[in-house]
């Protein structure tokens, strides 16, 4: 690896805490036809159902090739958009 | 000795000279036989669902089934100019079904030998035959419950709640509220296992445990107090889903062993898996007991995946797994692995009701002492 020199794959580059949460606040925009704070919590505000939470693990697993099972599969983790985002950044460098 | 050969689940009808005698564009009274209309009703009890691949225009012949009084009994019926393979598979596609579970009845010989062409495992049959279609065995299931007796209503019921699906602006537990759902879980008796045994043999279940019972495991169990066989059933405005879940539940000291959860796939959608969950979570949590689960990955059961964890189960060690008998399956002294069957753990505390549904349901912990 050489240092000094900015290297930054196109993959890494698309997938940025920012660009997550933006895309993420987009999709919960047009399915649940509300526009949301990253910290809100989707589930005690009763915007989204388990049903709707089981939509996300398969759109956030499409979306950025990530497998998400076990003990990641749990609804703390689906609760905000920043706790998707950040679930997304862990699974994608894991 | 030959197996019992697979059942029929849609009959696909060609029109002109086949269920009706004569050709619609050459003479708009065209005359349907009673013994053809004898066969169509038959089936229909049967839970046989039935369609049309005809080639024709297709406003007149749909009015012409109306005016004989039998155009409610078809599913997803083609009528027009195409390939008649093309209006096979695409029924059999829309209705999710295996293509040997499709039979097709056409006069010509031609339209047989194209479908056959392009789908080997579709049955097909002359238009001669028709009247000895509801004899033949493919065509004979060994129970009839209730719910194949209503199965074309079912599906009919389905098709318009996906259509204002569709058409619904709103979140979904806004539409699910539309719905007016109404869930019922029960003890079961022999009649609801009869139910349940069908939703077993489909292929279209979410068993969460991948393992299977046996309906006569399930009967043996009936009347055993240390176990619990539940069904569920649901339905909403627009008709019954019949009976779509079983639960199988071990009472064991400081815990319940959930053994068996299966839950058809056509309400999966609306967060059956989850009520359920949430509800037998409650009822533990009431009992003052731990809950225990079974679950074995399979690639048809990820939802139910999903379900388990985010209800809260989790692969966590606790002491309370260790009390479970060693003549169960799939209980180990820790939570962990068996022949690929994990068995995940929750301690259980209240929770709500469902928002999107109406639920009623046995009180389990009656006339049970908590033990801690």
């Amino acid at each position: 690896m050489t240092t000094g020199q900015a290297i930054t794959p196109v993959t890494a580059e698309a997938v940025t805490a920012e660009a997550v949460s933006e895309a993420l606040t987009a999709f919960l925009a047009e399915r649940i036809k509300t526009e949301v704070a990253p910290d809100q919590d989707l589930f005690a505000s009763g915007l989204a159902s388990s049903m709707f939470a089981m939509q996300l693990v398969v759109h956030l697993e499409e979306t950025y090739d990530i497998a998400i099972i076990g003990p990641e599969l749990k609804l703390d983790n689906f609760r905000t958009v920043q706790a998707m985002t950040a679930l997304v950044l862990r699974l994608r460098d894991g | 000795m030959p197996d019992a050969p697979t059942l029929v689940k849609c009959l696909i009808w060609d029109l002109d000279n086949t269920l009706w005698q004569g050709t619609l564009l050459e003479d708009p009274g065209v005359r349907l036989p009673d013994e053809i209309r004898d066969v169509i009703i038959t089936l229909d009890a049967r839970g046989i669902l039935q369609s049309i691949a005809s080639k024709n225009d297709h406003d007149l012949a749909w009015q012409r089934l109306e005016d004989l009084g039998i155009a409610e009994y078809f599913v997803h019926p083609r009528i027009g100019w195409g390939r008649k393979s093309d209006s096979v598979c695409g029924i059999a596609d829309e209705l999710n079904f295996a293509m040997n579970t499709i039979a097709f009845i056409d006069d010509l010989p031609s339209e047989r030998a194209e479908v056959s062409f392009r789908a080997a495992e579709v049955r097909c049959y002359p238009a001669e035959q028709a009247a000895s279609l509801p004899g033949r065995p493919e065509f004979r299931p060994d129970v009839v419950t209730v719910d194949a007796r209503r199965r074309r209503q079912m599906y009919q019921a389905s098709f318009r709640r996906d259509a204002e699906r569709e058409s619904f602006a709103g979140p979904d537990e806004d539409f699910l509220r539309s719905l007016e759902l109404v869930m019922a879980i029960k003890r079961a008796d022999e009649e609801d296992l009869s139910r349940v045994e069908e939703l077993t043999l489909r292929t279209s279940q979410m068993n969460a445990t991948g393992v299977h019972y046996s309906d006569a495991a399930l009967r043996g169990l009936l009347a055993d107090p240390g176990h619990e066989v539940l069904t569920v059933t649901l339905s909403d405005r627009f008709g019954p889903h019949g009976a779509v879940g079983v639960m199988l539940l071990e009472y064991r000291p400081g815990v319940w062993h959930l053994k068996l959860l299966a839950t058809s796939c056509r309400v999966v959608s609306f967060g059956a898996g989850t009520v359920i969950l949430n509800w037998l979570i409650d009822q533990a949590a009431r009992a003052g007991v731990h809950l225990a689960a079974d679950f074995r990955r399979t690639d048809r059961n990820r939802m139910m995946d999903i379900a388990y964890r985010f209800a809260g189960f989790a692969e966590d060690p606790c002491a309370c797994l260790t009390s479970t008998s060693p003549a169960s399956t799939a209980s180990t002294a820790s939570a962990g692995e068996r022949d690929g069957v994990q068995c995940l753990h929750l301690a259980a505390a209240p929770r709500p009701g469902p928002t999107t549904m109406r639920l009623t349901a046995p009180d389990l912990t009656a006339g049970r002492v908590p033990v801690r």
